[in-house]
């Protein structure tokens, strides 16, 4: 498994990214966790409908979205908020979403994020399918998609797998083993040892990583989105981690897990760790610390406070948006509903 | 213009949608060296190139996810399932990510994909070949569902398809691929998703159709015409958007309807039909709107076709009996 920083902050190898670069990872992250606080304390208020967080898993998204150049393609799923924002989505429209309003799922012109997928498994092949189109066009785009050790269980893991090694196609399938499929346990889904060696049956190359690891996960992802853009293929990543909070707001795993096991990833934090590395090259005091808080708490707040104000979907809209040009049956109705 | 077979309109109209916009690409089964199970690909990749017309693995879901990608990246992707009961591996892809990405991005990405499938039976095909469940797409909102059932339609339908800025789900009646002919322009020509064809004129009944059965329509029309009554024969060409407008105006006319479909009778396209029609034109029927269907049985194999599929006796006599009434 690859490792660059141990979990007590420890440089395990030749770090390729500079204090500032580790500076700007740390900043992300405690943004991403800033935001999945909030959106727990929201949905506790009744002010979101069911929220998946993700805490414990920022440094393996943070990490993978960093690799990515502003252009390229995101396929991720309804647990990848900070995947998804630091490749370009914004806070406020991840929040929207939330909210249970389809607005939320429609990124600015440029920011070539798919709206989280809601379904397991179905939106790997859609980044094959991008990637693909990107390659026939000649541009050097790569597509990436997010999914959890659960949807590898899904037949269009299969399929997405195999198409993109035979047709080729840029693609970087980024799995984040959380340990858990809701409930089901990493070990009982799958006999294989690891989910990096099923690459190995489609022909395409697979990387094990400590998904705590942020600048790990960025060097990994980072090789893999190199190859990608140049034409040399797809890569499956299995970024080890741990999903630290309940699956969703509507889950509870005391019913499957033991609570010991949880401290214990606790220990293994993802920004912990960089916290210490940092502090021990002069690069973390507690005064930047507070200021970083207090900016991603007002980034937060700023979000939500937009999320919130925008205005109450009218009836046509959940119409107007089915097709193109509004068809016969559709715009009897729109004469319906508004009556 | 030149004579040709529903199956070679297609081919040429595919040629036509290659030739004439790079975004368009065909993946799908066999549809490469082959040309396809029906050979509607037929010479498309030595034309082409194997950078258009790709052979896929056997995947369904896969084929049309992945198209579904490729639409969304810009390209217009033509997929083509090997027959209507092969497309339930991608019935998920198809309602849960084609229909809906208009919706669930707010419009900002879109799928302007078409996916080509054969279906219906009456070829004495094996198990799952002979499928004719249109209406469980034809209930999906986000997707245009469209069914040919002569060369020209094909042609104009099929390039309208591939325009199409939605999804399309383009029905080709296996029946008659090979069954009918006529003069098809080679023009780049379109015609209209949603509005469908009146076939032939009538005062006294309306018969509603599509695809396969529009053949056994016709006859059955004609047997009709024999006994002296005149009778409108309607191709609706599309299932979903229906053309309500265009059901009602003829029921209104003739004040008599039947609809005939291979699909099952239950909660097949003929209950919309007939809803349509007591909704809108119930004052001006003179007899309720009839069904011949398929029955509800799962599509039998060869030796039983013949009991289940709608027969020309059996549209006579329903209409017969409601010209009556």
């Amino acid at each position: 498994m690859r490792t660059l920083i141990s979990p007590d902050g420890i440089v395990t190898d030749r770090l390729p990214f500079t204090l500032e670069e580790m500076r700007r990872l740390y900043s992300d992250m405690i943004e991403a966790r800033t935001y999945d606080h909030k959106c727990m304390a929201l949905q506790r208020q009744g002010r979101l409908a069911t929220y998946a967080p993700f805490e414990g898993q920022e440094a393996a998204q943070i990490g993978a979205a960093a690799a990515l150049r502003s252009d390229d393609w995101v396929a991720a799923t309804y647990r990848d908020a900070a995947l998804m924002w630091r490749a370009g989505y914004p806070w406020s429209l991840l929040v929207a979403g939330r909210t249970g309003d389809e607005r939320g799922g429609q990124p600015p012109e440029g920011v070539n994020v798919l709206p989280p997928s809601i379904t397991v498994g179905g939106h790997m092949i859609h980044a094959v399918g991008l990637a693909w189109a990107e390659a026939l066009n000649g541009s050097n785009r790569v597509a990436l998609t997010s999914f959890g050790d659960g949807a590898t269980s899904e037949g269009d893991f299969h399929e997405a797998m195999n198409f993109a090694a035979v047709f080729n196609t840029p693609t970087v399938f980024l799995c984040q083993n959380n340990g858990f499929a809701i409930s089901y346990p990493r070990d009982e889904q799958t006999r294989s040892e690891s989910i990096a060696m099923k690459a190995e049956g489609y022909g395409m190359p697979g990387f094990l990583v400590d998904g705590n690891d942020v600048a790990a996960v960025l060097e990994v992802v980072g090789s893999a989105v190199a190859r990608a853009r140049n034409g040399e293929g797809p890569t499956l990543i299995e970024a080890l981690t741990y999903r630290l909070g309940p699956h969703t707001t509507s889950d509870d795993p005391g019913r499957y897990r033991d609570e010991d096991e949880a401290e214990g990833w606790r220990e293994r934090d993802p920004l912990e760790r960089v916290r210490l590395l940092l502090e021990r090259a002069d690069g973390w005091t507690p005064e930047w610390q507070g200021e970083l808080q207090s900016r991603a708490t007002e980034l937060i707040e700023e979000a939500v406070a937009i999320a919130e104000a925008l205005p109450q979907p009218t009836a046509d809209e959940m119409l107007l948006r089915m097709y193109q040009q509004p068809t016969a049956p559709i715009r009897e109705q729109l004469g319906e509903i508004g009556r | 213009m030149s004579e040709l077979t529903l199956a070679q309109s297609l081919n040429a109209a595919l040629a036509t949608a290659l030739e004439s916009d790079d975004r368009v690409v065909l993946l799908g089964e066999d549809i490469g060296r082959t040309g396809g199970v029906f050979r509607i690909t037929d010479g498309l990749r030595d034309k082409y190139g194997e950078d258009r017309v790709f052979d896929t693995p056997v995947a369904e879901s896969g084929i049309v996810g992945a198209a579904f990608g490729m639409a969304i990246a810009g390209m217009r992707p033509v997929a083509e399932l090997q027959f209507l009961g092969f497309s339930y591996p991608a019935y998920d892809q198809i309602i849960n990510h084609v229909a809906r990405i208009r919706n669930r991005s707010n419009s900002r990405f879109t799928a302007p994909l078409v996916i080509r499938v054969p279906f219906g039976g009456g070829i004495g095909a094996a198990e799952h070949h002979s499928e004719s469940t249109e209406a469980i797409y034809a209930h999906i909102p986000g997707l245009k569902v469209v069914v040919p059932s002569t060369p020209s339609d094909a042609r104009g339908l099929l390039l309208s398809a591939i325009e199409d800025p939605d999804p399309v789900l383009f029905l080709e009646p296996i029946r008659l691929y090979r069954a009918v002919k006529e003069e098809v322009p080679e023009m780049y020509y379109t015609t209209e998703i949603g509005p469908l064809r009146v076939e032939r004129e009538g005062e006294d009944i309306t018969l509603v159709s599509w695809g396969a059965m529009m053949k056994e329509t016709r006859a059955a029309a004609t047997r009709l015409e024999e006994s002296g009554a005149s009778v409108e024969v309607l191709d609706l060409r599309t299932l979903s958007p229906i053309d309500a407008e265009g059901i009602v105006r003829s029921a209104t006319k003739t004040g008599r309807v039947i609809v005939i479909h291979e699909a099952p009778r239950t909660a097949g396209m003929g209950a919309e039909v007939a809803a349509i029609v007591q909704e809108r034109a119930l004052y001006s029927l003179a007899a309720p709107v009839r069904r011949v269907t398929g029955w509800d049985t799962v599509f039998p194999l060869k030796r039983s076709e013949g009991h289940y599929l709608p027969s020309v006796d059996r549209i006579v006599r329903v209409a017969q009996e409601t010209l009556e009434s």
